[in-house]
């Protein structure tokens, strides 16, 4: 995957970029807003994460000047703000998807591997299917291994975000963005008891588990371990 | 009809009225006294008039008897203005006098009171419209003598003395009433402009100046008081707010980076259980220090009233989203969590704070409210739409209800769960942001919190 970082924080960059490398990717960073524009025309990208406050230009207004050129490269936006509307601001500038921080590197690596991958996987899809474990979006129904599971509506989402990001980590606030529309982490982490739930419902008369916890980051639905 | 109404209920217009009602009630009192002591005074004249009559004719009987009284009967009768007089016989021949006949309203000889007459003597079948006053004596040898006096143009002036009085208080009162209501809207339409203020104020636009009206009155001195007060507020809240903000920007930068050495070192670590083991518990101290940080400030946005923006919102769904988030936590500490909501209370609410301020409060009663069940309630009381959060366990007591909203502040009994302090303190920030307010309550036995917001929508 190839990264631009545009990050005017020396060191918070240099920490990212490493990090990117190590996990295989290829990273590059622009230290200004200006520059980051001129980096993102020159080359094509998988991903963009771009800092919000940004000297020169900044960071939201580089997002609209590349949608404004036709560029539709995912942009997940750092803020050190972080209130509601600021996330709002963020998203309506175009950004697909913002970040607080400090934030935890595996969360930025789950979020930016689930945006690229967006690109290729489209709403139309109809039925989303595991191993043997297979959602139909439109019938609402799932079964496993021809059985049929009854899950109530809130584990139907729960399981349908899970299985459209299968192979990769989905993480705890993901979750409770996309599955339950909520901005902010309750004092409780109530997030591993829903998907407990569902784990007994998926996977438990069966051999091959599919819904799997990935230590110190989430939850990943694939078949057979990774 | 509701301008009127909002008119009619200030305290202006209601001293006003209460105002004109007292004067009124004095004004009347006098016009009635004045009224009744010129019709005494007049009365008092005529008896005290008649009277005198009566002495003068028994000293012009007494010196020529019937016939010298009869002349001078007929003499006065010739000029006699308002004088009423009539000599009769035994008989009750008229043998002198103005008078056509013995007045029948008079109670026989020797009395006196009010009567009727017809004005023109010579004319046989006047019919008795003037009023008049009269006495009747008798007179040595079967005679009678009526002396009277007419009191119609008595009676007209003090009709009109009435009328005079009555029309000045009538229209003292309009004049007074009217201009009395015509000040109140004037003075009314500028403490409007200050509640305004204040209210916009209060919802976090602290740039909001009290009008000011130029006419240096005791209103524009207030209103110049306010705008000064307003004015250091601003300032001391922009100093507030830019200090958190540094603080938000110097404090986060270090903790970022503290917590990015800490992860690039957990994934050098790569042997070493025990140095792996330190570094991920250092990355969640750092993680719940990051949340208290953020809490903090979130609640300081929350309170300078720069957060959040508002929609039209059903508060039922809202709340049991919120309830069916930790349904399963609940569950699973053997909690029984219940709902009853209310269908259609609608408000305007920004869902994300709001409904962070009902996953505190389920939150603080499945930590502190000892296993026992938990009720989620939407109703509607009156014009304000109530979420209820109820437990049965210890609650808090009297006293500590009112601190337990403050800021850091955890009960002693609290101190071994986790928590920053802040929950509650955010819970009565988003309700105050919505316009609303957050009580405890005594459950007996357990604690009640109820967040009222006004009704919102339609």
């Amino acid at each position: 995957m190839r990264v631009l970082v545009i990050e005017d924080d020396r060191e918070a960059a240099g920490f990212l970029l490493k990090a990117l490398k190590e996990s295989g990717h290829f990273a590059e960073h622009a230290s200004d807003g200006e520059a980051g524009l001129e980096v993102a025309g020159e080359a094509r990208f998988d991903v963009l994460i771009i800092d919000r406050m940004l000297p020169r230009r900044d960071g939201l207004s580089v997002i609209e000047s590349l949608r404004k050129q036709g560029d539709r490269t995912p942009v997940l936006i750092l803020s050190a703000l972080g209130e509601v509307d600021d996330r709002v601001k963020g998203l309506r500038a175009g950004s697909d998807d913002y970040l607080t921080k400090p934030y935890s590197y595996s969360e930025l690596l789950a979020r930016i591997e689930a945006l690229t991958r967006r690109g290729s996987s489209s709403e139309a899809v109809t039925s989303y299917s595991v191993g043997d474990l297979v959602l139909d979006r439109l019938s609402h129904r799932v079964t496993r291994a021809g059985e049929s599971i009854v899950l109530q509506p809130r584990e139907f989402r729960l399981l349908e975000f899970l299985m459209k990001h299968a192979g990769q980590v989905v993480t705890r606030t993901m979750l409770l963005e996309h599955v339950w529309d909520y901005h902010f982490d309750p004092q409780t982490n109530v997030i591993d008891v829903h998907i407990s739930r569902l784990r007994a419902k998926i996977d438990k008369s069966f051999t091959v588990p599919l819904l799997h916890t990935v230590r110190g980051a989430g939850y990943m639905i694939s078949d057979g371990a990774r | 009809m509701t301008a009127l109404a909002r008119l009619l209920s200030t305290s202006t217009v209601r001293w006003l009225i209460a105002y004109c009602a007292v004067f009124g009630i004095a004004a009347a009192g006098v016009v009635g006294y004045i009224y009744w002591q010129t019709n005494d005074l007049l009365t008092r004249q005529v008896v005290q008039t008649l009277a005198a009559e009566v002495k003068g004719l028994r000293e012009q009987f007494d010196l020529g008897g019937v016939p010298l009284l009869a002349r001078v009967v007929t003499e006065r009768s010739l000029n006699a203005g308002s004088g009423l007089y009539l000599l009769s016989s035994a008989e009750g021949a008229k043998l002198a006098g103005n008078l056509s006949g013995f007045p029948s309203e008079l109670p026989g000889e020797s009395g006196g009171g009010i009567f009727h007459y017809a004005r023109a003597s010579t004319a046989a079948k006047a019919t008795p419209d003037r009023e008049a006053v009269g006495v009747a004596i008798a007179v040595p040898g079967g005679y009678t003598l009526v002396v009277g006096r007419d009191i119609v143009d008595q009676r007209d002036f003090a009709e009109t003395v009435r009328r005079i009085l009555l029309g000045g208080l009538g229209a003292l009162a309009v004049l007074g009433l009217g201009g009395g209501l015509v000040a109140g809207r004037g003075i009314l339409a500028r403490i409007e402009g200050m509640r305004g203020t204040a209210e916009s104020i209060m919802s976090g636009d602290l740039s909001r100046r009290v009008p000011v009206s130029g006419s240096a009155d005791e209103l524009d001195r207030l209103a110049g008081s306010l705008n000064g007060m307003l004015e250091r507020i601003e300032q001391l809240m922009t100093g507030m707010r830019e200090v958190s903000d540094n603080i938000a920007h110097d404090l986060r930068t270090p903790l970022s980076r503290l917590r990015t050495r800490l992860e690039s070192a957990l994934r050098e670590a790569k042997g070493g259980g025990v140095a792996r083991e330190a570094v991920a518990g250092a990355i969640e101290e750092t993680d719940g220090l990051i949340k208290t940080f953020n809490a903090m400030l979130s609640l300081a946005r929350l309170e300078a009233g720069a957060a959040g923006t508002l929609a039209v919102t059903d508060l039922g769904s809202l709340v049991t989203d919120a309830a069916e988030l930790y349904e399963p936590v609940a569950e699973e500490r053997g909690v029984h969590l219940t709902t009853a909501i209310t269908e259609g209370v609608m408000v305007e609410a920004d869902r994300q704070l709001l409904g962070q301020a009902v996953t505190n409060l389920i939150d603080n009663a499945l930590k502190y409210g000892a296993g026992s069940a938990i009720d989620v309630a939407v109703r509607r009381d009156g014009v304000a739409a109530e979420i209820v959060v109820t437990d049965h366990g210890p609650g808090v007591a009297d006293g500590d209800r009112e601190r337990a909203l403050k800021r850091f502040v955890r009960l002693e009994a609290s101190r071994s769960e986790s928590g920053s302090g802040l929950g509650l303190s955010l819970v009565a920030a988003v309700a105050r942001l919505h316009g609303g307010t957050l009580r405890l309550e005594d459950n007996v036995p357990g604690l009640r919190v109820v967040i009222a917001l006004p009704l919102g929508g339609t």
